[in-house]
């Protein structure tokens, strides 16, 4: 993979160019999502790779959200147009949280914990500005 | 194997403030914390001269993005005439002022000083609901949990939809919390909202009629709460009303050394465990249904004090949502995990019930100005466990163990704190 340090703006150019990456400790083979500089098992630094990821998993848990923080209510949602978070469960035994797309956030009875997602990356603003943001969507 | 954890010397609590909490257009931290101080040497049984307090240790969580301001200890310093003596601000989001208090606390164990005071303080209500929400959100994982769009309520959500399917509660277990914070909040003078859910109602039935509005239907306090116009969704499944306010306030509490407590007052507290534990965002959690941290800070605390979840007598818990204060009394053994839920809809957490818990009214009702939480709940401590809590005094003759869990941001950093009237 393209050296780059492990580093959560390293994770975020990633994410710019629809990477989605975690990290892998050499020594230890331990997988973390999102990545960390220092092996939680090793406590080593050294030996860290990028690892990508599928984009496949499935919703841990979830909410939707009605009163947005002002860069959500700026992206057009708010009380009449919620937004749904959540923590994903990778298939490769780790977690994300995420954005969650394609679910109805004002039916969130209706979304169900265990649904099958896919990466589904989210791109705003431009130029300078321009950010991706990690999304889910049901398979 | 850890050694038990112990304090070089024995500390004591000999008075304790705070000012009313509430949403001030016209008061701020300075004149609120001026409030909470006063209150605490009125407090002191025997007189305190202000001149005997070496240091002090104050909370705040972020008043340099409410109100731009920065750099408080000095400012507390010259407020309160305590310049050039030092006072040092601690920055645990909404754990702070026990961080401050902890820090109290060993600087007295450790022999450095004899007396010194903590507290903490917090001024939110000068920017917008929206502003708000931000701000409180700094205290998130921003580049995984906070990039994504969630926020404070959000995080507490997502753990209520966790915990729901994996122990078979629902919101309506939730508005439990609620009405028992309600009911015990009109016998707390400083709380920001001083009323039951039914007086709520009552009053906002009584208001349309005088504006000669619809009339709303709602025929009691389940009503009230089910209806979304009333009580609206924050983040599904939490509802305005599982959401403590914005508020401001100030807290202060004194400690000293043991050996000196009686100069102070023949009736101290004495700190018998203290516990601080570090949480991690949702995305590293094994189980989304607790707080790590908070078993972390128990474990402390409970090793220090040789205490068990079952001596303790009654607690103020951090309910900041009430899906918090369900998990809290879980992660400190005052029930099994998943039973919480149960104990609640029982009764068993109500002022008159076998483990009282919030007889404040909890940061729901009292409010929550976030630095002044922590050595807030230990005023109720204090008041309730010298029988000077008036109205809302626990009817337990035999109070003698009270404790303290404070939590910030969205568990990253827990707290729990025992105390002992001997
Ligand atoms: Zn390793």
């Amino acid at each position: 993979m393209a050296e780059r340090p492990i580093s959560t703006m390293s994770y975020q150019q990633f994410l710019n160019e629809e990477k989605f990456m975690g990290s892998r400790c050499k020594k230890c083979g331990t997988l973390y999502s999102p990545p960390r500089p220092i092996c939680l098992k090793c406590h080593s630094s050294e030996n860290m790779e990028w690892a990508p990821l599928k984009g496949k998993g499935k919703l841990a848990t979830f909410t939707s959200i009605f009163v947005g923080t002002p860069w959500m209510v700026s992206q057009g949602f708010d009380r009449n147009n919620p937004y749904v978070c959540g923590v994903v469960d990778l298939e490769e035994g780790v977690k994300i949280d995420a954005r969650i797309n394609g679910v109805d956030g004002r039916k969130p009875e209706s979304i169900k914990l265990g649904t099958p997602l896919t990466v589904d990356f989210i791109h705003c603003g431009e130029g300078d500005k321009q950010q991706t943001i990690i999304g889910f969507k049901p398979v | 194997m850890q050694r038990q954890r112990k304090l070089g010397r024995g500390v004591a609590v000999v008075g304790a403030g705070m000012s009313k909490f509430g949403v001030y257009a016209d008061k701020d931290s300075r004149d609120l914390l001026v409030e909470a101080y006063t209150e605490m040497l009125t407090s002191v049984d025997k007189g305190i001269d202000p001149e005997d307090i070496d240091a002090m240790w104050f909370g705040n969580f972020s008043n340099d993005f409410w109100v731009r301001q920065a750099h408080w200890g000095p400012i507390v310093a010259d407020i309160l005439g305590h310049a050039p003596r030092p006072v040092t601000r601690n920055e645990g989001a909404c754990a702070s002022s026990t961080l401050a208090f902890r820090d109290g606390v060993f600087a007295i164990a450790s022999g450095f000083y004899d007396v010194v005071m903590v507290g903490g303080f917090e001024d939110m209500s000068k920017v917008s609901t929206e502003s708000a929400t931000e701000g409180l959100a700094l205290a998130l994982d921003l580049p995984y949990e906070g990039c994504v769009g969630f926020t404070f309520p959000g995080v507490f959500a997502a753990t209520a939809v966790a915990y729901f399917a994996k122990y078979g509660a629902n919101p309506d277990h939730l508005k439990n919390v609620t009405i028992k914070s309600h009911n015990n909040a009109p016998l707390n003078p400083k709380a920001q909202f001083p009323q039951t859910i039914l007086d709520v109602m009552n009053s906002r039935i009584k208001r349309a009629k005088e504006r000669g509005q619809p009339v709303p239907t709602w025929k009691n306090e389940w009503d009230y709460l089910h209806d979304t116009k009333a009580n609206p969704m924050i983040a599904w499944p939490l509802q305005m009303f599982d959401c403590c306010p914005i508020s401001d306030g100030a807290s202060c509490i004194l400690l000293c050394a043991e050996e000196i407590a009686r100069n102070f007052t023949d009736n101290p507290l004495h700190v018998v465990g203290i516990g601080q534990g570090s949480g991690r965002p949702l995305h590293t959690k094994e189980d989304l249904t607790y707080f790590e941290a908070n078993r972390q800070a128990a474990k402390e605390a409970y090793g220090m004090s040789g205490l068990t979840p079952k001596d303790i007598q009654f607690a103020e818990v951090h309910d900041c949502f009430s899906i918090a204060e369900l998990i809290h009394t879980e992660d400190l053994g005052f029930f099994k995990p998943g039973e919480a839920y149960k104990a609640v809809a029982e009764g068993l957490t109500r002022r008159d019930g076998p483990m009282p818990i919030n007889s404040s009214g909890g940061l729901k009702c009292k409010g929550h100005p976030v630095g002044a939480t922590g050595t807030a709940q230990m005023y109720e401590i204090w008041k309730q466990l010298r029988g000077e809590a008036g109205p809302r005094q626990i009817p337990n003759k035999n109070l003698r163990i009270g404790a303290t869990q404070n939590l910030g941001g969205t568990g990253g950093t827990c707290t729990f704190c025992i105390f002992e009237r001997r």
